[in-house]
């Protein structure tokens, strides 16, 4: 199997845009965005929508109030996890001042 | 009479016997739809022994040579500034060996550090653990003295002199939001996905979730009703206060002995603020007396820590129950307003929250899982949630069973009851019409995996507790639904085989709920032998791989996961042994039930354990989890009350808990988390509160006046266990921990409106509150 980086750049996610950001995005609610990781993801949209990259990272990782939420699960990977072609892919307000959503925010 | 399947795949299997009730049915009821040998069956808990005899080490229980006592001074004040500290009477006294205050920390900079729960500033994480400049909430911690006992430790502790300039306080989150509000803090500005207003204001954090158009779906609603609520304060209430012995040894290792919910995140946040190396901390789990999410957060361990090192001695501080009220926890006190239009043909069209919850005195309060599990039961296409995270002049809010979500709750489920009156419909089939199931799209966006939704409400439906008549005056009868996601996190098991055929497990779960045995047993199917032939004890930081805490429902999951991974690898290492006494391949050999057999040959696990020293050494297997397939857990109640109108008093007459839970590995254990997390949520209905006076002092900081509920408020819960299979686990399961503290809040407050026509909104339904209420109508 060709697990090139040609074969990453093939894999199209699709990446829920926050309402709150969508005005940043054309007003997308949604966008397929090709990418392996979520790093790539991020890359490609910001070549597309400068400003919503603004938005996301801080530094070139991901801000520390925003996590993302990959198949509908809160990655503890953020940037390095890997996404495939049917994946849905969500940005996620920090639960709190400062602190990034993990999944030890789910924790009681 | 039984409780009709929930699917196709259900049977009834491993009813438990029980004492029949009076209404003709056997209770706690098990809907199971996968079998196994061991997991699903009720073995006697590992630890029981010690537990009921008293021979558990607790933390207060932990005494070592030489041992000093500390204690901690703490704010009298809400709101005020520090002008000046002077310890020197202090010092003076004998016995006292060392004072602190916040200029013994580490300068924390603007560093921000990722202290197990995500990235915050390390200057909030140093000033909840000592004051610096200001006091945020009465019980703030400020300075620390370490004596020769307790009590010249509290003498020396009063006799430090602090002089404050008082401030303005806000207790609530609509109080604090206000545009003239007293600021909390100097730096802080309302964060919104990434943007950072200019105002500074004491809203941390604004989220919006939209899915499809609310105005559009109100304009095709027949029926809308929008209702405000508020929710007070109140505390996890773990019996067992925090305690800590610090020991700064000789080596330049320090070693920790608490009760905490996760040790390595002990070690961890310790190691930062204390900015020293996490290779030279060393922290053991002493037994814990309850946590409920409140034996997270880290509060005295820095400050032992730094004690010992000053004194060169053990030092201990335990918390009384004041200082457990005052200076640790609670959960948030929330306002909320929500609004839900259905058409008359029962499908809800719209639904719109917007939820301000306290967030204490940092910013954390659980307003985003709140927002995402309030309407986390609907299918509705058009849906609108705003958060706030506040803070007030409260201690910072900790988590507490399923965080943010029962206050959610208490809203969304009495607005969804009102609609579904008004329609005049059946609040059960009202909501089955509109539950969310695999591929409903939440209003935070990701779609639900499988789900228990439709399974709970078919098993509230087909209860015989739902369909029996009240049998008294001032009766009434309430159902709510609840969500929570549960967690997966990190997890590390190692089983050490023993040449008798049992197995030591070692793992680094603090157990709150029987997860030794929960975890024992999911080793003990994969290996085929009994659960009592696993040995599990929970062990220090050193002891064993890097595991989260013990909460998010994960332990069973995560590190039960571990354990079946390390037992699959002890079942590969058996069948190499086995292909060695049998001159085979190990691919020859079959193991099924404990019992390895090739070519006419069989040996059971005990005597291939045997044979260990002779095929190779000894056997040992670890195994570390990072999973995902973590599986959320609806939970239901059905509620029957009695109102007494002329005192306003509440009586729980029946209680029915329902639960998807994946799997139950220990039912007996599951039951009792249902249980417990119903009367916990019974009491945060009916009683519970931070009884505040104006100035933000806490009025009732005992547990004579903080009214928990006690055995003699309570029927028997009865608990229905729902298994819909979690497929993202070997053995199908969820967690259990959390979910149930949802529905309680809004089922009895659904029942008391049924009883005598009030609707209450707000938290608690005291007895003066229903008077009150019943009095305007």
């Amino acid at each position: 199997m060709n697990c090139g980086p040609h074969y990453h750049e093939r894999l199209v996610a699709t990446v829920f845009i926050p309402s709150m950001l969508r005005p940043l995005a054309g007003d997308a609610e949604e966008i397929e965005i090709g990418g392996a990781t979520v790093r790539d993801i991020v890359r490609n949209l910001t070549a597309a929508y400068p400003a919503l990259g603004d938005r996301l990272l801080d530094n070139g990782q991901l801000r520390s109030n925003i996590s993302v939420a990959i198949d509908g699960e809160i990655s503890t990977l953020g940037l390095l996890d890997t996404v495939d072609s049917d994946s849905e892919v969500h940005f996620i307000p920090a639960i709190s001042g400062g602190r990034r959503r993990t999944d030890a925010d789910s924790l009681g | 009479m039984t409780v009709a399947a929930t699917d196709s795949e259900t049977t009834g299997q491993d009813r438990k016997p029980g004492p029949a009730a009076a209404n003709g049915y056997e209770p706690n009821m098990v809907l199971a739809n996968q079998t196994f040998d061991i997991v699903g069956s009720r073995p006697v808990r590992h630890d029981g022994a010690d537990k009921v005899t008293g021979r558990a080490v607790y933390g207060a229980d932990v005494t070592l040579p030489g041992t000093l006592h500390g204690a901690i001074l703490r704010s009298p004040h809400a709101h005020a500034r520090i002008l000046s500290i002077d310890t020197s009477r202090a010092e003076q006294m004998d016995g006292v060996h060392a004072v602190m205050t916040a200029g013994d920390l580490p300068d924390a900079g603007d560093k921000i550090v990722d202290v197990g729960e995500g990235d915050t500033p390390l200057a909030y994480v140093h000033g909840n653990v000592l004051a610096k400049d200001k006091v945020l909430y009465q019980g703030h911690a400020v300075a620390a003295v370490a004596a020769s006992n307790a009590h010249v430790a509290l003498e020396a502790a009063s006799a430090i002199n602090i002089e404050y300039d008082v401030l303005p306080c806000s207790l609530t989150a609509p109080d604090a939001m206000r545009p003239e509000a007293a600021l909390l803090h100097d730096d802080l500005v309302t964060k919104e996905l990434g943007e950072e207003s200019n105002r500074r204001s004491n809203v941390a954090e604004h989220f919006r979730w939209t899915k499809g158009d609310v105005e559009t779906g109100f304009a095709r609603a027949d029926t809308i009703v929008e209702r405000s609520f508020d929710t007070a304060t109140v505390h996890q209430g773990y019996i067992e206060p925090h305690t800590v012995t610090a020991l700064w040894n000789h080596d330049g290792r320090l070693l920790l002995w608490c009760s905490t919910q996760g040790a390595f995140v002990v070690r961890d946040v310790v190691s930062t603020i204390l900015d020293i190396p996490v290779s030279t901390v060393k922290v053991t789990p002493t037994e814990i007396g309850g946590g409920f999410g409140g034996k997270i957060p880290v509060y005295m361990e820095p400050v032992a820590a730094l004690l010992s090192r000053k004194t060169g001695r053990p030092v201990k501080i335990v918390m009384s129950r004041e200082e457990v009220f005052l200076g640790t926890g609670p959960t948030a006190g929330t306002h909320t307003r929500v609004k839900i239009g259905a058409s008359a043909d029962g499908k809800i069209q719209a639904m719109e929250a917007e939820l301000a919850y306290e967030a204490g005195a940092y910013p954390g309060s659980f307003v985003v899982p709140g927002g995402m599990c309030v309407f986390a039961a609907y299918d509705c296409e058009n849906v609108a949630v705003d958060g706030y995270d506040v803070v007030v002049n409260k201690p910072s809010c900790a988590a507490y069973r399923a965080p943010g979500s029962p206050q959610a709750a208490f809203a969304a489920e009495q607005v969804i009851d009102e609609v579904a009156l008004r329609l005049g419909l059946d609040p059960v089939e009202f909501r089955l019409l509109n539950a969310a199931r695999e591929g409903t799209r939440r209003a935070d966006g990701p779609k639900f995996r499988r789900i228990g939704c439709v399974e709970v409400l078919e098993a509230v439906k087909n209860h015989p507790h739902y369909s029996a008549p009240l049998v008294g005056p001032n009766q009434g009868r309430g159902v709510a639904i609840g969500f929570w996601f549960n967690a997966g996190l990190e997890s590390s098991c190692t089983l050490n085989v023993n040449t008798n055929g049992t197995v030591n497990l070692v793992e680094g779960s603090t157990d709150i709920g029987g997860t030794r045995t929960s975890i024992a047993m999911q080793a003990a199917e994969v290996l085929g032998i009994s659960a009592q032939d696993i040995l599990p004890e929970v062990v220090d930081t050193d002891s064993v791989g890097f595991t989260s805490v013990t909460g998010g429902s994960r332990t069973t999951f995560a590190t039960g996961w571990a354990a079946h991974d390390a037992a699959q690898k002890v079942v590969d290492e058996m069948k190499t042994r086995a292909a060695m006494l049998w001159a085979v391949e190990p691919e020859q050999v079959e193991h099924s039930k404990g019992t390895y057999t090739a070519n006419g040959s069989s040996a059971t696990f005990q005597e291939l354990a045997a044979q260990a020293s002779r095929t190779g050494g000894p056997i040992s297997a670890s195994a570390t989890v990072k999973p995902r397939g973590v599986g959320g857990s609806f939970a239901a109640n059905i509620v029957d009350v009695e109102v007494d109108p002329e005192t306003g008093k509440v009586d729980i007459v029946r209680f029915t808990a329902v639960q998807d839970v994946g799997k139950a590995v220990h039912p007996s254990y599951v039951e009792g988390q249902m249980q417990g997390g119903s009367v916990q949520g019974i009491g945060w209905a009916l009683n519970e509160e931070y009884f505040m006076g104006e100035d933000g002092t806490m009025r009732n900081s005992t547990l004579l006046d903080y009214r928990m509920p006690t055995t003699l408020d309570l029927p028997m819960i009865d608990t229905c266990i729902v298994e819909v299979a979690n497929p993202g686990h070997p053995f199908g399961v969820r967690g259990v921990g959390e979910a149930n503290i949802v529905p309680p809040l809004p089922a009895v407050a659904n029942a008391i409106h049924d009883a005598v026509g009030v609707r209450m909104q707000r938290l608690p339904m005291s007895p003066p509150a229903v008077w009150a209420a019943l009095a305007k109508t």
